[in-house]
């Protein structure tokens, strides 16, 4: 059994107990230390930062030209805190409510009270970075409702408060770069964890310019990677976004929890064709305005302006009256695809369903409409060159963001002692589903709150001086590296990558998507081996290891996205249960809604790696719920 | 409408840094013309590696117009030719049947060529090292209400905030000047209170730094705004001249 290391007390003071008796390094001694930051989004750039103020030796990288550049900034909608500044009864306690609920009981009471606790510490850290929030002609701050939350507690900036507060947590990583306390290292990719004696002592890297192979030992490593959800190929992922720092390190021994919990996005651009690339989501916001429907007749292939009112189905009106086009992201995301397998989908793939604003547009004019979601009625049309004003957007649902990640305990530290997980990398906040709002939150809660003091009561224990390269571990591991890109450029078969990751993502989609059952991943499980036989076999990549080969980056990320495909549907076989993003057929309630089995699968699943063709060793941890009521989630 | 494409590219290689380059021709064809830019890209070096040849490197990552990874110069101009667009939403709609698309780096003496499309923008980077960001350490910021802003300088500061680092300013610039992306950042936050402290120091470092990486003077051309993705303002660059002033004769 794992030992999530939680501490005692009541839910409310575990952090501060945790924080009363956890071991500091004492000022002078911090400079001795050395720790290893891999990512620059939110939560890479907030710890890096972070530990850099403190006084530790920070070595940061990443797979971009540029911090600034991970994929946090493509976040829209807004982060959430409990503030309660418009007066509307929020709460630390709401918030960590909301969270449990909306997670579908599988997150960690403790780790979501604590991150409700410090989300107000993030929006006055933000503020004071200069992170340009909306704000009120009084100059206070603005909050919006957001995800079907109850109370407004989300800060914005603009559409692109993603954008904002990386921005934010880069000037602080900029700043201690420029006063050369931190040492960025751009285009390089981490492509193996090293382990001493079971302990995380360094990493092994390759410059992507130059295709040189070197190592870095340090006292902890902190993995910010981001989240695995490029293994369904079409995701609103960034392109660069890919599973290798924390697959590698689930090879080397640290647990994956929860593979399965995958959501899907709503509100994404629909696809145009077998070029498509990536897939663009348009925040839900558009959800509070704009009406979802399709046409009652299969088949129907008229303009949507030629569908009378009667003919037409507000399907989530009819069938969620209280919440409405408001529903959750995993409801309106199935129903959607419920819609379109009964042939009901419209535009050119039936791939598709409308999303109206006719109604608000004559309601309340169109330039109300224009003023709250003008940039992204822009993005539509430069997308699609058709004018959501003028007729029916048309969304589909999009894979977002992952849930799940490597196991950490209460400390954020994996199995593996001084490797440390934060952001979308771990698992360990956000349960089946995450609500909107929440992914910033966490990642910086992570990195500017959380993590300093926990990675400080490991370091105090374990002693500093651990950064040298010269272990025969350092050797093997980069050895391993070389091995597996040679491997790649030696093939010289017949078929590209982008062949073979289109392959991966339609089995993911299809038998791991949103709606799953035993059959179709029993399927999946027979397919996405032999995807990878032949992976190993007739491949092609032009070019060479030792220059800038973008299609060798992209076969090394493959390579590890395949391994971890097969996890990702073996946790989803495991998970009998639907909950949250995690809908399996057979476990529905009467109205088809997801029915948890609490009996079974009160708990987080972490895998242990036991080699490719092995099936990997489940370790349980339950879930308790003291202050919170496990009750089923009703949006009717 | 839908339309398949017929298009030739004239296309800048080079294998690295200290290589010289030149234009190769390239046909894409079949373009649909519902694909970006940058997929029609990845169509052509789908052929290019079917055919044992190596495809053509270029930058990106989001894909969807606010990472500033993507960029080339297109027919002349950063980005291509529509306004307030990034490389990566340009569509192909809105090419013609048979044109002929010439694709090159986003060039300047500040930004080297690393391969093909790919520039070297690190200097940026040290640009924002040298003072780009109120020294404010974790931990210590009271709450967030205490520091009020009006409405019309957040929304200007955030304006200026909306910079991707992507680097057109200075491709569109004749003189390679980068103070549309350091006027931009000093606005920013020069416009908020916090920001106001650091504001004299802030500016002269910044420039200062911005002249050793290279990069040339402004000359009022206004290139700048008008190639920028996110339609900065040159009025940025008067506020950072501004605050230049006014750092520099303390």
């Amino acid at each position: 059994m794992v030992n999530a290391k939680i501490p005692d007390g009541p839910l409310k003071d575990k952090w501060t107990l945790y924080k009363n008796s956890a071991k500091v390094v004492n000022v002078p001694n911090k400079r001795k230390y050395h720790v290893i930051v891999v990512g620059t989004g939110l939560g890479g750039a907030s710890a890096a930062a972070s530990l850099s103020e403190l006084g530790y030796n920070v070595k940061v990288f990443c797979i971009q030209d540029s911090p600034r550049r991970a994929h946090s900034i493509a976040a829209q909608g807004g982060i959430n805190a409990a503030k309660n500044y418009p007066n509307d009864g929020d709460s630390i306690y709401r918030l960590f409510h909301d969270t449990i609920k909306g997670g579908d009981f599988r997150a960690r009471e403790a780790n979501v009270y604590r991150l409700a606790e410090v989300s107000n510490n993030i929006i006055d850290q933000c503020v004071a970075q200069g992170v340009p929030f909306g704000r009120e002609y009084s100059g206070y701050l603005a909050n919006r409702s957001f995800g079907g939350a109850q109370v407004s507690r989300t800060f914005y900036a603009r559409g692109q408060t993603g954008q904002q507060l990386l921005l934010g947590a880069y000037s602080a990583l900029m700043k201690e770069v420029g006063r050369g306390a931190v040492k960025i290292f751009p285009r390089q990719e981490m492509l193996e964890l090293v382990v001493i004696d079971g302990v995380a002592r360094g990493i092994v890297v390759r410059n992507v310019l130059t295709g040189e192979i070197s190592s870095h030992a340090a006292d902890a490593v902190v993995l910010a990677t981001g989240g695995y959800m490029a293994v369904f190929y079409l995701s609103t992922n960034g392109k660069s976004s890919n599973v290798s720092a924390i697959w590698r390190a689930h090879k080397k021994g640290a647990f994956f929890a929860n593979p399965c919990y995958t959501q899907i996005h709503p509100t994404c651009i629909p696809v145009s064709g077998d070029h498509q690339s990536k897939l663009t989501l348009m925040s839900e916001s558009l959800r509070n305005d704009g009406r979802v429907w399709v046409p009652k007749k299969v088949g129907d292939k008229r303009k949507p302006a030629e569908i009378p009112e009667d003919e037409r189905d507000y399907y989530l009106e009819t069938r969620y009256p209280t919440y409405g086009n408001l529903v959750p992201r995993d409801v309106a995301s199935r129903n959607a695809k419920e819609i379109c397998d009964e042939g009901r989908g419209v535009g050119g793939s039936g791939l598709a369903v409308y999303l109206d604003f006719a109604g608000s547009i004559a309601h309340l004019g169109k330039k109300v409409i224009e003023e709250r979601y003008g940039n992204l009625f822009d993005m539509y049309e430069c997308i699609t060159g058709s004018d959501g004003y003028k007729e029916p957007m048309m969304i589909y649902p999009a894979p977002h963001y992952a849930m799940g990640g490597l196991w950490v305990d209460y400390g954020l530290m994996s199995n593996l002692p001084g490797l440390f997980v934060i952001g979308e990398a771990n698992f360990s906040d956000h349960g089946a589903n995450r609500l909107g709002a929440s992914a910033l939150m966490q990642g910086l809660a992570d990195g500017y709150f959380v993590l300093p003091y926990t990675i400080g009561d490991y370091l105090a224990r374990a002693g500093f001086g651990k950064n040298a390269t010269n272990h025969a571990a350092f050797a093997e591991a980069e050895q391993q590296v070389k091995d597996r890109i040679q491997k790649v450029l030696n093939q010289k078969g017949k078929k590209t990558v982008a062949e073979f990751y289109r392959q991966l993502g339609q089995v993911m989609w299809n038998n791991c998507g949103m709606a799953r059952n035993e059959k179709r991943l029993t399927e999946a499980l027979k397919k996405i081996p032999e995807i990878r036989d032949e992976f190993e076999k007739n491949l092609l990549v032009p070019g060479t290891g030792t220059d800038f080969n973008q299609s060798l980056q992209n076969a090394l990320r493959l390579a590890d996205l395949m391994e971890f495909a097969e996890l990702l549907a073996r946790d989803a076989l495991y998970r009998k249960e639907s909950c949250g993003a995690h809908f399996r057929e057979e476990s529905q309630t009467p109205g088809g809604e997801a029915q948890r089995d609490d009996k079974n699968f009160c708990n987080v699943a972490a895998w242990e790696f036991k080699g490719l063709t092995k099936e990997p060793t489940l370790h349980v941890e339950p879930l308790e719920f003291k202050d919170i009521e496990l009750s089923q989630r009703s949006y009717k | 409408m839908k339309e398949n494409l017929n298009l030739t590219l004239k296309v800048w290689r080079q294998k690295d840094k200290n290589s010289k380059g030149g234009f190769e021709f390239y046909k894409a064809e079949g373009i649909d013309n519902a694909m970006s830019f940058l997929e029609m890209l990845d169509v052509v070096n789908e052929k290019l590696t079917k055919e044992g040849k190596e495809p053509i490197a270029f930058d990106h990552d989001c894909r969807e117009g606010i990472c500033g990874t993507c960029g080339a110069v297109v027919n002349g101009r950063p980005h291509g030719p529509r306004r307030g667009t990034t490389l990566c939403q340009l569509h192909m709609r809105y090419f013609r049947n048979n044109d002929t698309i010439t694709i090159e780096p986003l060039r300047a003496r500040a930004f080297p060529v690393v391969k093909d499309l790919i520039v070297d923008r690190s200097a940026f980077d040290r640009i924002l090292a040298a003072g780009g960001y109120v020294s404010v350490k974790t931990g210590c910021a009271p709450d967030a209400n205490t520091m009020i802003v009006s409405r019309e300088n957040a929304e200007l500061s955030m304006d200026a905030a909306a910079c991707i680092g992507c680097g057109a300013c200075v491709a569109g610039c004749p003189n390679a000047s980068a103070m549309l992306f350091v006027g931009g950042k000093i606005s920013h936050l020069g416009l908020l209170p916090q920001g106001r402290i650091e504001a004299k120091e802030r500016a002269v470092n910044m420039v200062k730094k911005m002249d050793e990486e290279g990069f040339g003077a402004c000359s009022n051309e206004y290139e700048c705004q008008g190639v920028c993705p996110k339609k900065l303002s040159v009025s940025n660059i008067a506020r950072m001249n501004r605050d230049f002033i006014r750092g520099s004769v303390d």
